[in-house]
C-alpha cells in the first residue's frame, strides 16, 4: 500500500459539479417549519430536544429536593418519586442526548463538513424532525393523563412495568411504548440520511481518512443507533401487546393482591435482553459522537494537529463494534448464568482499551500544544476529567463480584450519570460554544460563558462525587425514602441536603445559558465567517450562516486532512481543508 | 440471541470489508492534494437511493433477527407448544415468490427499455403481493376460528406477531410499488422509472428471503435446525 501521495505541484480544475437538483423553499412556511434544509432541520431538533431536557431538569430537581429534605415537600409521594425517576431517565437518554447529538449536531455538521449541499434524503429528512415531535409531545401528554406517566424506573421492566401497583399503568406505560416507537421510526429515517450522506456526498477529494473525527463520531453512532433500537422497538411492540392485548410474552403467572393474573409462561429475562441490547449500545450512542466533537474542539483551540488519528478511527470503530457485546453486565444481578457473566466482564474491560487510547491521544494532543482556553475548550477540558472518573467506575462495575454488592446503589447513580449524563452534556455545550458562531453569525458572550461553565463544571462534580460515597456506605437508589436503616449514619443525610442544594444551584445555572443564547443572537460581537480559525469546511462557507446549498456555485475541493494547525512554514497557523497546495510557501517541509 | 449475533457479525463483516476499501491505514497528515482514488462527481441519485435502500434493509434486518431470537428464546423453556401452521400459508408462500419473480421480470423489462414488461411485471407483482396479505389474514382467521387465540399462548402471541410485522412490511413496500406503478402508468421515461423498480425488486426480494426464514421458524424446521446445529457444536 502506498502510504504517502505528496505531489505539491498538482493543480487541479475546480470540480465540475453538475448543478444539483435542490429543493427550493418558496414560501415562509417552506422555509423555516416543513424545511426540508438539513440546517433548519438541525436547528428543529435541537431547540425541541433542550425543551423537553429542561423538563427533565425540573424534574431531577424535585426528586432531589425529595431525597435532600424527605417529608418536607407533600405534593411528591412515592409514586410521583418514581413518575420523575423514569421521565428524568428517559428524556435525558432518548430525547434529549440522543436526538441532539445525532439530530441536532449531525444534521447540522455532516452535510458542512463533508462539502454537501443538503442530506442525501431530504424530504425523508423533514418527517424524521415530525416524527421526533411527535414522539415527544406523545411522551409529554403521558404527564396530563389520568394516573400520570408510567413509575416503572427508565428500564421499563416486566412485570412491574404493567402492573396495577406501578403508578401510570393505565394510560402512561402505553404512552411511554408508544412514544418509543415513534423515536425510533423518527430516527431510522434521520439515520438513513447521516449514514448515506457521509458515504455517498462527500466532495471531491474528501476521503473518509480526511474526515473530521465529529463527523466520523456521529456516523458510527447512527449506525449503532440503528441496529440497536430495533432491540427497543421489539421489546416496546411486545410489551405493548402484553398490556393492551393481554399476550404473555414477558409476562409469567403472577398473583397481585391475592388474585392470580390471567397472564402465563412470559420470560421476564427475554424483555432484559432485548432491553439491554438497545440500552448498552445507547451508552456509547451518546458517548461515541462526543468523542468525535471533543477531538474537533481539543485540536482547534490547542492549535495543534489531533494526536493518532488514526488510531482515533480505529478506536471509534472497534469501541461501535465491542459495544453490541457487552449488554449483559447489566444483567449480573438478574440471576444468568455466571458463565455469561465471565463472558461480558471481559468484553467490558477490553472496551476499556480503545476507549483509553482515545483519552491518552486528547492528552498528547495537548502536550506541549499552544492551548487557548476559549469557552469551548474549558468545556472539552471538563469532558475528559468527568469521562476518566466516570469510566474507571465503570471498571469497577464491570467485574461481576465488585458489581453485585454495589448494583442497587448510589454508586451507580453515581458512575452513569459522570461518565453518559455529565460528560456528555459538557460536550454539548462545548460543541454550542463553539458552533454557534456558524449557526448565527454572532458569537455567544464570553462572560457568560465563563461563568456558565464553571458553575456547571464544579456543581456536578458536588452533585455526583459525593454520591459514590453514599453508594459505598450501601445507601440504595431507586428509594423514595430511607427510613431508618441501620446502616445509614445521619451523616448520609447532611451529604444528600448537599447533594441537592448544589442540584439546584447547577440547574438554575443554566438560565445563564439559555439568557445567552438569546441575547447573543441579537447583541453578540459579529463572528464573521471562521472565528476559530479552522480548518474544517463548515468554517469554509461563503457565507455565514451558510446559505441553503451551503456552498454556492461550485463545491469546495479538499486537498488535505481536518487537522492542519501551525503546519511549518505556513503564513498563519492553520491551513483549511480547501486550500490548494501550492499557496503554501515552502513545500518542501509541509511534508513533515 | 445467537441469531442477533449471527446477523450483526454479518453486518459487522460488510462494513469490515468496506472499509478495508478505504484506505485506513493511509497517513492523511502527509497527504496533500486530490487523492487518486477519489470520485471525481456526486454519484448518480439512482445509486445514491439504493444504498439508502441497502441501510435500510440493514435495520429491517435487525428487527426481525431480534424478533427470531425472542422466538427461539421463549421456544426453549419447557412449556412451548408450537401451533399447527395453516395449510394456506404454503400457498400464501408460492404468491410471495411469484410476486419476487414478477417483479423480478419488471426489472429485467426496464433494463432492456421494454415498458410493457415493467408494467405487467409491476402489476402482476403489486397483485401477488396483495393477495399474499390477504391470504396472511385469512390464515389468522382460520386460526382463530380453531380457538388458538393471540393471548391464549405464547406460541400463538409470536405467531401473530411476527406474521403481522412481516405483512406490515409488504404494506408499506405496496405503497412503494405503487407510487412506481402510477409513476410507469403516467409514461415516465425509461431512464427514470428504471431506478424505482430496481429499488422496489430488492426490497421484495428481501422480504421473500424474510418470509421464508420466519416461515421454517413457524413451522418448527428452524428449530430443529438450529437444535441440530447446537449439537453439533457442543
Amino acid at each position: 500500500m502506498v502510504d504517502v501521495v505528496f505531489d505539491p505541484g498538482n493543480v487541479v480544475p475546480p470540480a465540475e459539479v453538475e448543478d444539483v437538483e435542490l429543493y427550493h423553499p418558496h414560501s415562509w412556511i417552506t422555509k423555516y417549519v416543513f424545511s426540508q434544509d438539513a440546517k433548519v432541520i438541525a436547528i428543529q431538533y435541537a431547540m425541541t430536544a433542550i425543551s423537553i431536557g429542561v423538563v427533565a431538569l425540573v424534574l431531577s430537581w424535585l426528586m432531589r429536593l425529595q431525597l435532600g429534605f424527605p417529608g418536607t415537600f407533600s405534593f411528591i409521594d412515592g409514586s410521583n418519586y418514581y413518575q420523575y425517576i423514569t421521565m428524568h431517565g428517559m428524556i435525558m437518554v432518548v430525547y434529549l442526548l440522543t436526538a441532539l447529538f445525532l439530530g441536532g449536531f449531525g444534521n447540522y455538521l455532516i452535510p458542512l463538513m463533508v462539502g454537501a449541499r443538503d442530506m442525501a434524503f431530504p424530504y425523508v429528512n423533514m418527517i424524521s424532525y415530525w416524527v421526533y415531535l411527535l414522539a415527544v409531545l406523545v411522551l409529554a401528554a403521558s404527564f396530563f393523563v389520568p394516573g400520570g406517566p408510567t413509575g416503572a424506573g427508565w428500564t421499563l421492566y416486566p412485570p412491574q412495568a404493567i402492573l396495577s401497583g406501578t403508578p401510570g399503568r393505565d394510560f402512561g406505560i402505553i404512552l411511554m411504548l408508544v412514544s418509543l416507537m415513534l423515536f425510533i421510526i423518527g430516527f431510522t429515517m434521520g439515520g438513513l440520511n447521516y449514514v448515506v450522506t457521509t458515504l455517498q456526498l462527500r466532495t471531491r477529494g474528501m476521503t473518509l481518512m480526511r474526515l473530521p473525527l465529529t463527523v466520523w463520531g456521529i456516523v458510527t453512532a447512527t449506525i449503532m443507533a440503528l441496529l440497536a433500537f430495533p432491540g427497543l422497538f421489539v421489546a416496546c411492540v411486545m410489551m405493548l401487546f402484553d398490556r393492551v392485548l393481554g399476550t404473555s410474552f414477558f409476562m409469567p403467572a403472577i398473583i397481585e393482591g391475592g388474585e392470580l393474573q390471567k397472564y402465563s409462561g412470559g420470560s421476564p429475562i427475554l424483555f432484559q435482553h432485548l432491553f439491554w441490547f438497545f440500552g448498552h449500545p445507547e451508552v456509547y450512542i451518546v458517548a461515541v459522537p462526543a468523542f468525535g466533537i471533543v477531538s474537533d474542539l481539543i485540536s482547534t483551540h490547542a492549535r495543534k494537529n489531533i494526536f493518532g488519528y488514526r488510531m482515533m478511527v480505529w478506536a471509534i470503530v472497534s469501541i461501535g463494534a465491542l459495544s453490541f457485546v457487552v449488554w449483559g453486565h447489566h444483567m449480573y444481578v438478574s440471576g444468568m448464568n455466571p458463565q455469561f457473566g465471565f463472558f461480558f466482564a471481559v468484553t467490558t474491560l477490553i472496551i476499556a482499551v480503545p476507549t483509553a487510547i482515545k483519552v491518552y491521544n486528547w492528552v498528547l494532543t495537548l502536550w506541549r500544544a499552544d492551548i487557548h482556553l476559549e469557552v469551548p475548550m474549558l468545556f472539552a477540558l471538563a469532558f475528559i476529567v468527568t469521562f476518566v472518573i466516570g469510566g474507571v467506575t465503570g471498571l469497577f462495575l464491570g467485574n461481576v463480584s465488585v458489581d453485585v454488592p454495589l448494583s442497587a446503589t448510589m454508586f451507580v447513580v453515581a458512575h452513569f450519570h459522570m461518565v453518559m449524563g455529565v460528560a456528555p452534556i459538557l460536550v454539548v455545550f462545548g460543541g454550542i460554544y463553539h458552533w454557534y458562531p456558524k449557526v448565527t453569525g454572532r458569537m455567544l458572550n464570553d462572560t457568560l460563558g465563563r461563568i456558565h461553565f464553571w458553575v456547571t463544571f464544579l456543581g456536578t462534580y458536588a452533585i455526583f462525587f459525593p454520591m459514590h460515597y453514599l453508594g459505598l456506605i450501601g445507601v440504595p437508589r431507586r428509594y423514595y425514602e430511607l427510613g431508618d436503616a441501620a446502616f445509614v449514619p445521619p451523616s448520609a443525610q447532611s451529604l444528600n441536603a448537599f447533594i441537592t442544594i448544589a442540584a439546584l444551584i447547577v440547574g438554575a445555572a443554566q438560565i445563564a445559558f439559555f439568557f445567552n443564547l438569546i441575547w447573543s443572537l441579537f447583541r453578540g460581537k459579529e463572528a464573521g465567517s471562521n472565528p476559530w480559525r479552522a480548518t474544517t469546511l463548515e468554517w469554509q462557507t461563503p457565507e455565514t450562516p451558510p446559505g441553503h446549498g451551503n456552498w454556492g456555485k461550485n463545491l469546495p475541493i479538499v486537498y488535505r486532512w481536518a487537522y492542519d494547525y501551525s503546519a511549518p512554514g505556513a503564513k498563519e497557523d492553520f491551513l483549511p481543508q480547501n486550500q490548494p497546495p501550492q499557496a503554501v510557501p515552502a513545500p518542501a517541509g509541509a511534508a513533515s | 440471541m445467537s441469531v442477533t449475533i449471527l446477523f450483526l457479525a454479518l453486518i459487522a463483516s460488510i462494513v469490515g470489508w468496506f472499509l478495508a476499501h478505504q484506505r485506513l491505514t493511509a497517513k492523511p497528515w502527509l497527504e496533500v492534494g486530490v487523492i487518486g482514488d477519489v470520485r471525481d462527481t456526486v454519484p448518480p441519485p439512482a445509486f445514491v437511493a439504493k444504498v439508502g435502500l441497502g441501510v435500510l434493509l440493514a435495520v429491517i434486518g435487525c428487527l426481525f433477527a431480534l424478533l427470531s431470537s425472542a422466538y427461539l428464546m421463549r421456544a426453549g423453556l419447557a412449556d412451548w407448544k408450537l401451533l399447527p401452521v395453516p395449510r394456506i400459508l404454503w400457498l400464501n408462500t408460492v404468491l410471495l415468490v411469484l410476486s419476487s419473480a414478477a417483479l423480478q421480470w419488471a426489472l429485467i423489462g426496464a433494463r432492456r427499455g421494454l415498458m410493457e414488461d415493467v408494467r405487467a411485471g409491476l402489476f402482476a407483482g403489486g397483485l401477488c403481493a396483495l393477495a399474499f396479505v390477504a391470504g396472511q389474514l385469512l390464515a389468522w382467521r382460520e386460526l382463530n376460528a380453531a380457538g388458538y387465540f393471540l393471548a391464549s399462548n405464547p406460541a400463538n402471541a409470536f405467531f401473530y406477531l411476527l406474521t403481522g410485522v412481516h405483512a406490515l412490511h409488504i404494506l408499506g413496500g405496496l405503497v412503494a410499488l405503487g407510487r412506481t406503478i402510477s409513476k410507469a402508468s403516467l409514461g415516465v421515461a425509461m431512464s427514470a422509472l428504471r431506478s424505482s423498480v430496481e429499488l422496489c425488486a430488492i426490497y421484495w426480494h428481501f422480504l421473500l428471503f424474510v418470509w421464508l426464514a420466519l416461515f421454517a421458524l413457524l413451522t418448527g424446521f428452524a428449530g430443529d435446525v438450529f437444535v441440530i446445529c447446537r449439537a453439533l457444536l457442543t
